[in-house]
């Protein structure tokens, strides 16, 4: 679900020019300034749960910002990458990465 | 302290002998290492495996069915008594083959062996459509896979824990960084530590894995221990990608892909090697593809503790009765039988194994 | 494989000084580092970023500019976006650029990979909208985020300087909790002799705290029993400062109480380490040129012992001139020479050191958490699990790691490693260099299988 971002933007302000890219994030498009800071744009657009965290499923987001916490791991075309480490580029699927849990309801549909 | 038993060793191995012998309702010490001793308890790869073990030695591959035979049981008291569940699974496991050549020499092996067990060796070999039903993430590469319904895998860490746990629980002393460097004896046992620290004991267990090597001549064993190092990776957490254990890749009941192991003469070290890690990544990638794209979260070596034949040690000393040398490469499959059966082998009780075939006579021809 | 005669991993402050100041013995290096442009964390993407706010970020943040454009001599190799899986003690570096793998052997190997932010474990961190404050500066920094309704809650100057950026941009933090007491002050004033000699720090520090009381923002200090409240995500903050109980609603909770070294690199490499009493990190082992336990390998700036960006710069650039001379293109005398004024510079510089750690100390609800807080975050291992198992007669954090997870998720001990080190020490009574931490493996970050895959070189014997 998209929300109202907890962040202001400066560069929005600043009338930095940097083009928009779409990005699908958990099966709603956006449209990220391309080159930027993965997690930081998705932060400025609204998203702040990034991943479930394996054993409880508990929601988290970025935490660190610097590479250390992995707790913004995503999944993008496939692989898991800490959203914080990577820029974005024009049409990647970045979704939660899959858990142990979602294997329980696999087995439901078994 | 006096106690009815002194164990050197708190891996699996001690582990499983003090929780059968707190059991059968001895006083039961156990003197472990540190936190930075060889552990092959820590480093290993959990596989409760029972098919192409003692394909030369039929005794060994009987005595690993007793045990595997024995694990629901000990593992459903391990976790009513601490809680602790084991992620125990006994639903078979796969070797997996890239040749029909290779295919159909285990095959003649495990022929051999179903000789042995009059016709009862349950396994099966699988192909195409069949085997890939089972595991749908197979690689085209693959030929067969033999799947051994005595096979499984537990959590050997969990195993542990809720060894350690119960062990306490029964009344059981663990004390750690304990280094046993000499054990005499008069009318009774007495153990010294590095620092100068002494133990008293009727009997003693020597189950100090690579530590047996030292510590055994001292007490009149041949102890003819090496190690042998795997290194071992696993990936991130992921939903179920694979059902069945193979040598290759277990997945694990958090979620992890474990991918094992290489087998490495290179003394006492424990460290990984890209060589060797690598190497293990591409066999587990051409066994799963889509292992290509997952994580991989940590790797890391262990040494396994080899004797000459790789068999297992059940010996009592003859120039130290009472004294005992139980040692092992697989103690996870071995625990069931280690704390089921084998304190009546101490007590020499009419129901006791047999293990005359396990002693170190065979090392002193 | 690339062959070099110096790899530097890291380009903050020391990793781009070494660079430069080794370009200008003449000596080539390779310069790795995970982000795409130079600057480290803080001097991130400075070339970019200065022109856009670097009047709002201020001198510290600018002094930055003359390192990174330093960088581009033809001598300095820098490979970005380079994240480092393996360092060998032969010298062979082994980095991950887009999920392709890529080697480096070099001759000599300066780590100056920095700090990392003392882990803050409190009751509801983990929750979406808590970050760090490190966090905090980096998206104002590099992307120009400020977070509209925010608190800062810890201790340190670095709360101050975040604090007085987002006021300049209009976006003050609601507040800023803090955990440190007048007590620590008074203990730290024993200390002030050397603080005065780096005066300017004081004069610095000073000066944010009146503009802070200037742009009335609401500090609070001594706080204690802080918890971050919310249902899925933080809504709130509570804490007491003596008698009075607080709550402050909010949308993003920022967390800092000093940072350590960044040992992932040099604990992997069995590389010396010691106990730091004053700044209560482990450090790793180095002689007064940076030079490790192992000779072929040196350590600089804030990886090496905490001294902030200034000092990382000069250590950066003392290791050079002596690796410099290692290389045969410095002789004993210039090296000597070239080297006494950065060294007096360096004293100088962590003259306020010990009155900086006193003053703001780590927060020590965080360092014992209670039981119901999660201490590993990768494997939600709360504090009370650890002091059970503990209990149970666990050797130490790496057995620990085997039965609780703790230290086993992608972070690799990261986040969670000094407060195990720590609830051992504070239950077993052992000593911090007793307990030691956890034993650190490749690869350092996690790597696709594939990636690895690609490196093999030949089959290696397996039975079973």
């Amino acid at each position: 679900m998209k929300t109202a971002s907890g962040f202001n933007s400066l560069e929005d302000a600043s009338g930095a020019s940097q083009s928009l890219v779409p990005v699908r994030f958990d099966g709603q498009d956006y449209m990220l300034p391309e080159g930027a800071n993965l997690a930081a744009s998705l932060l400025t657009a609204g998203v702040s749960v990034f991943r479930n965290a394996p054993a409880t499923g508990a929601p988290r987001g970025p935490f660190c910002m610097m590479g250390v916490c992995y707790d913004c791991l995503v999944n993008i075309d496939g692989i898991t990458q800490q959203a914080c480490q990577t820029s974005v580029e024009a049409n990647m699927n970045v979704c939660k990465p899959a858990t142990p849990a979602d294997l329980n309801t696999e087995d439901d549909h078994a | 302290m006096n106690t009815n038993f002194t164990i050197i060793g708190g891996g699996v191995v001690g582990m499983s002998l003090a929780w059968g012998l707190l059991k059968h309702g001895h006083t039961v010490a156990i003197l472990d290492g540190s936190d930075g001793s060889f552990r092959a308890s820590r480093g290993n790869f959990g596989l409760i495996w029972i098919q192409g073990k003692g394909a030369k030695a039929p005794h060994y591959a009987k005595w690993s069915r007793l045990s595997a035979s024995l694990y629901a049981d000990f593992a459903d008291e391990l976790t009513e008594a601490t809680g602790i569940p084991l992620g125990l699974e006994q639903n078979g496991g796969f070797d997996y083959h890239f040749s029909e050549e290779s295919l159909q020499k285990t095959v003649q092996s495990y022929e051999r062996l179903k000789q042995e067990f009059d016709g009862d060796y349950p396994f099966e070999i699988l192909c195409g459509e069949d085997l890939r039903k089972e595991e749908p993430t197979l690689g085209p590469d693959i030929v067969a896979g033999i799947l051994h319904h005595d096979d499984g895998h537990l959590n050997p860490l969990k195993l542990l824990r809720a060894l350690q746990q119960d062990v306490q629980q029964m009344g059981g002393t663990y004390l750690t960084n304990r280094h046993v460097v000499d054990v005499s004896k008069t009318d009774h046992f007495t153990l010294t530590c590095a620092d100068n620290e002494t133990f008293h004991s009727e009997r003693v267990i020597l189950a100090a894995g690579l530590g047996s090597r030292d510590l055994g001549p001292k007490m009149g064993f041949v102890a003819p221990l090496e190690p042998e190092r795997g290194q071992v990776l696993i990936t991130e957490k992921l939903p179920r990608m694979i059902n069945r254990p193979s040598v290759t890749a277990r997945q694990v009941d958090e979620g992890g892909i474990q991918i094992g192991a290489t087998n490495e003469r290179v003394g006492y070290d424990d460290g990984t090697t890209i060589d060797g890690i690598a190497f293990l990544a591409a066999e587990a990638i051409r066994t799963h593809p889509f292992l290509a794209k997952t994580k991989l979260v940590r790797s890391w070596g262990a040494l396994r503790v080899m004797s000459k034949d790789g068999l297992p040690i059940y010996q009592q000393s003859q120039s130290m009765p009472g004294a005992y040398l139980v040692t092992c490469h697989s103690g996870i499959t071995l625990s069931a039988v280690h704390g089921k059966l084998l304190p009546s082998w101490f007590d020499q009780k009419n129901d006791a194994p047999n293990l005359e075939k396990f002693s170190e006579d065979r090392f002193r021809l | 494989m690339l062959d070099t005669e110096l790899a530097i991993i890291g380009a903050g402050p020391a990793g781009m000084a070494a660079a430069i100041e080794a370009a200008n013995c003449g000596i080539a290096s390779v310069l790795i580092d995970e982000q795409q442009s130079v600057g480290g964390q803080i001097y991130r993407d400075v070339e970019r970023v200065a022109p856009l706010r670097g009047a709002m970020l201020g001198q510290d943040f600018l002094d930055g500019l003359p390192l990174a454009e330093g960088t581009h001599s033809p001598l300095i190799t820098h490979l970005a976006g380079a994240v480092v899986w393996q360092v060998e003690k032969d010298g062979t570096i082994t980095c991950s650029v887009k999920d392709q793998a890529r080697q480096i052997k070099a001759q000599r190997i300066l780590i100056a990979t920095g700090a990392i932010e003392r882990p803050m474990p409190l009751p509801g961190w983990t929750m979406p909208g808590v970050m760090t404050v490190g966090a905090g500066q980096i998206l104002l920094k590099q992307s120009g985020l400020i977070p509209n309704k925010a608190v800062l809650i810890g201790s340190g100057p670095l709360l101050y300087v975040l604090a007085s950026q987002m006021l300049k941009a209009k976006t003050p933090p609601l507040a800023i909790i803090e955990t440190q007491t007048m007590g620590d002050l008074t203990k730290a004033m024993k200390h002030i002799g050397g603080a005065l000699r780096g005066w300017r720090y004081l004069l610095k520090g000073t000066k944010l705290l009146s503009a802070l009381k200037m742009g009335g923002v609401k500090r609070y200090t001594g706080a204690s029993n802080i918890r971050l409240e919310g249902e899925g995500a933080v809504a709130s903050v509570s804490f007491q400062c003596g008698a009075r109980s607080h709550t402050i609603p909010c949308d993003t909770a920022l967390l800092h109480h000093g940072v350590v070294p960044n040992v992932q690199i040099s604990r992997a490499l069995q590389l010396d380490h010691h106990w730091d009493a004053q700044q209560a990190c482990f450090s790793p082992s180095l002689d007064e040129w940076g030079k490790s336990s192992e000779a072929t390998i040196f350590i600089a700036g804030d990886g090496a012992g905490i001294g902030g960006a200034k000092a990382a710069d000069l250590c950066g650039r003392i290791a050079a001139l002596k690796l410099a001379s290692e290389l045969g293109k410095l002789d004993e005398e210039n090296l000597q020479q070239r080297a006494a004024p950065l060294k007096s510079a360096l004293l100088k510089e962590n003259a306020a050191r010990p009155f900086l750690d006193r003053a703001y100390p780590p927060f020590k609800d965080a360092q014992s958490p209670q039981d119901k807080t999660i201490v590993c975050r990768c494997e939600e291992v709360t504090a009370g699990e650890i002091r059970k198992t503990i209990a149970l007669g666990c050797q130490g954090p790496n057995q620990l790691k085997a039965f609780l997870r703790a230290g086993m998720g992608p972070c690799q001990g990261r986040g969670c490693g000094l407060t195990i080190s720590t609830l051992f020490a504070e239950q077993t009574g052992k000593s911090m260099q007793e307990i030691d931490y956890f034993t650190i493996r490749s690869p350092l970050k996690p790597i696709t299988l594939g990636e690895l895959a690609s490196l093999k070189q030949k089959d290696v014997e397996r039975l079973f």
